[in-house]
């Protein structure tokens, strides 16, 4: 069975959920091949990661000859390495620098290139088709690569990730990279604090606030943390200053798929739907009957988000127990 | 200095966007109009120039896209930019990224090409951070990729400083700080600022702006590099989302809201 190429996405060695997601994508297609692209002292505890959900294999890429520059060299390491590996297929995290990774390995290996897909089935002899939600959610589409390895980004929660022992053997890679792929420097990097809430586009619930909050997101991060909640915006409230832009859930934020989303003091402008449209679940409180957001409900509640939530989250908590 | 502007015509998102039978984006029967993520790559290039007080800064917006993407150009010099490139061609229809960031490739080498004799090519290409229809976030990677420049991308704050270019980009796990040299490729996101409106005075003055209007062969493209029949991707079916069934409204009262709520949540096993 041909190797299927599965970039990892983790921070300082800490693999990501999507990576997880991918592997068992990965498995569907033929043997994953996870490649851990970072500093070598922090590969053994990515491989161990990794191997419980199928990675048969895993190129290691010191990352001390890459690090310091933007996007560019990872693509170099990779479009060698598959041309070593020649994989059937390249999946890459549908994060912004995986999909700029992605655009730049596309034209290095002149293959197709498909991102955001939401799932990623095999097909008879061919490349495997991919679904991606468009246009704010109102249409889906299929698609396959036509030409070279196929390049497809997936977005997180785009399978359920799925335990499975493979052996992990780890292989090290050595890419040569070139000075032209060294001309963006990374001169500082700040790291986000961590919130201790689930990650915002990984999470199975999502509360987010809107302009309706006016500034005040405490009852929303109550909410939140009562359901376990991620913590989202809309962005009015995040161009009001009240959340920072990392908070931010729209087409020019992040795009959530999460089981159940509520809305709160968010009208539900085009630009927000785009974001989370494709929840399961939705559920809204706003105080204007005639918000846009209703129309796309489970449930809503026409109310002051500032009485209702806070009520919510006692009687939520106390059921809890 | 020379500046590119890259813009794209896409359909209004407020308005019911469709594909066409053979499953491109329909650009023609869904009116369009200059990408509102776009709109900031112009203002971005607009500042630099303001900025740049004395030295001669041209800005050129340019966009690839059937007969009425002219609109897009036309916009970008209504706000402000001094020319612009409408490279349009029936062969360009149902491009991919890869094509895409072709065409757009090899006219910003042909805009360079032309300022060569006064100010040595072009010193940078911006981009805005997505297409609102397609919203890859691709296409300015690609284009520093063919173009051999450096990728300072996402931007939400950018600094200049002659030729050297600092900007603050927003990345998933890490706010980064990226240097480079120009020349280079520079996208931009919804952060950098608010994009101005065209004035009354910019809307006439830009009736008199120099708007070129080239096809693949001016670009040193051949026809089948790029459109649908040869994309390397090839969509199998699109299908319309069925409309969200409606659902339950409430309105609160005296609490009722938060019960009901409450109630709904615990049905669905969230709590």
């Amino acid at each position: 069975m041909s190797e299927v190429l599965v970039l990892i996405d983790h921070v300082e060695g800490a693999v990501r959920k999507p990576t997880y997601e991918l592997l068992t994508i990965a498995k569907r297609l033929g043997e994953p091949s996870a490649v851990f692209i970072g500093p070598a002292d922090q590969a053994a505890e990515a491989t161990e990661k990794v191997k419980k959900y199928g990675a048969e294999k895993v190129y290691v890429v010191d990352d001390a000859p890459l690090k310091g520059y933007l996007v560019a060299p990872k693509a170099e390491a990779l479009q060698q390495l598959a041309e070593k590996a020649s994989p059937s297929v390249i999946l890459i995290p549908s994060t912004a620098e995986g999909k700029e990774i992605a655009g730049r390995l596309a034209i290095k290996l002149e293959s197709g290139l498909i991102t955001d897909a939401v799932d990623v089935q095999p097909s008879d002899g061919g490349a495997p088709v991919t679904t991606q939600s468009v246009f704010a959610g109102s249409y889906t589409v299929t698609a396959k690569v036509t030409k070279g390895t196929p390049i497809i980004t997936v977005k997180p929660n785009s399978a359920a990730p799925e335990e499975s022992a493979g052996a992990g053997a780890v292989e090290e890679f050595s890419p040569t990279i070139s000075d032209a792929a060294k001309t963006a420097q990374i001169v500082a990097s700040q790291p986000r604090k961590a919130t201790g809430r689930p990650e915002l586009t990984e999470a199975a619930i999502v509360v987010s606030g809107g302009r309706g909050t006016g500034g005040d997101f405490e009852p929303i991060e109550n909410l939140a943390d009562a359901l376990g909640a991620a913590v989202g915006a809309s962005r009015a409230a995040v161009d009001s200053g009240w959340m920072p832009h990392s908070f931010q859930v729209g087409q020019t934020g992040k795009t959530v798929s999460p089981q159940l989303y509520v809305a709160n003091g968010i009208s539900g402008a085009i630009q927000h739907r785009a974001g989370m449209q494709t929840s399961k679940t939705i559920v809204a409180v706003n105080k204007d009957e005639e918000a846009p957001i209703f129309e796309l409900v489970d449930f809503g509640v026409v109310g002051d988000l500032h009485k209702v939530l806070p009520t919510a989250t006692e009687e939520i908590n106390k059921r809890k127990g | 200095m020379n500046i590119v502007v890259c813009v794209k015509y896409v359909p209004d998102a407020t308005a019911d966007r469709q594909f066409e039978s053979d499953n491109t984006v329909d650009r023609v029967g869904v009116d369009g109009l200059l990408s509102e993520l776009d709109e900031y790559a112009v203002e971005q290039a607009l500042q630099l120039k303001e900025k740049a007080e004395g030295d001669d800064v041209t800005v050129t917006a340019l966009c690839v896209g059937p007969e009425k993407a002219v609109d897009a150009v036309r916009k970008a010099l209504q706000m402000g930019a001094d020319k612009a490139v409408h490279v349009t061609d029936e062969a360009i229809a149902g491009s991919d990224y890869v094509a895409t960031s072709l065409v757009l490739a090899k006219a910003v080498e042909k805009v360079g090409a032309e300022a060569l004799s006064d100010s040595g090519g072009v010193d940078l290409v911006v981009c805005g951070m997505a297409s609102t229809d397609a919203s890859g976030s691709v296409v300015p990677a690609m284009l520093a990729e063919r173009l051999g420049l450096p990728q300072v991308t996402l931007a939400s704050v950018i600094e200049t400083q002659g030729d050297q270019v600092r900007i603050k980009r927003d990345g998933d796990t890490a706010t980064e700080v990226i240097g480079a040299t120009m020349p280079l490729v520079l996208s931009v996101t919804d952060q950098s600022g608010e994009a101005r409106y065209p004035s009354f005075k910019g809307i006439m003055a830009a009736k008199k702006k120099p708007l070129e209007t080239w096809s693949l062969g001016d670009i040193g493209v051949e026809a089948d590099q790029v459109g649908l029949s040869v994309a390397w991707t090839e969509v199998e079916e699109t299908t319309a989302r069925p409309p969200r069934t409606a659902g339950e409204i409430v309105t609160d009262e005296d609490g009722s809201g938060a019960t009901a709520l409450t109630e709904f949540l615990a049905a669905k096993k969230f709590i």
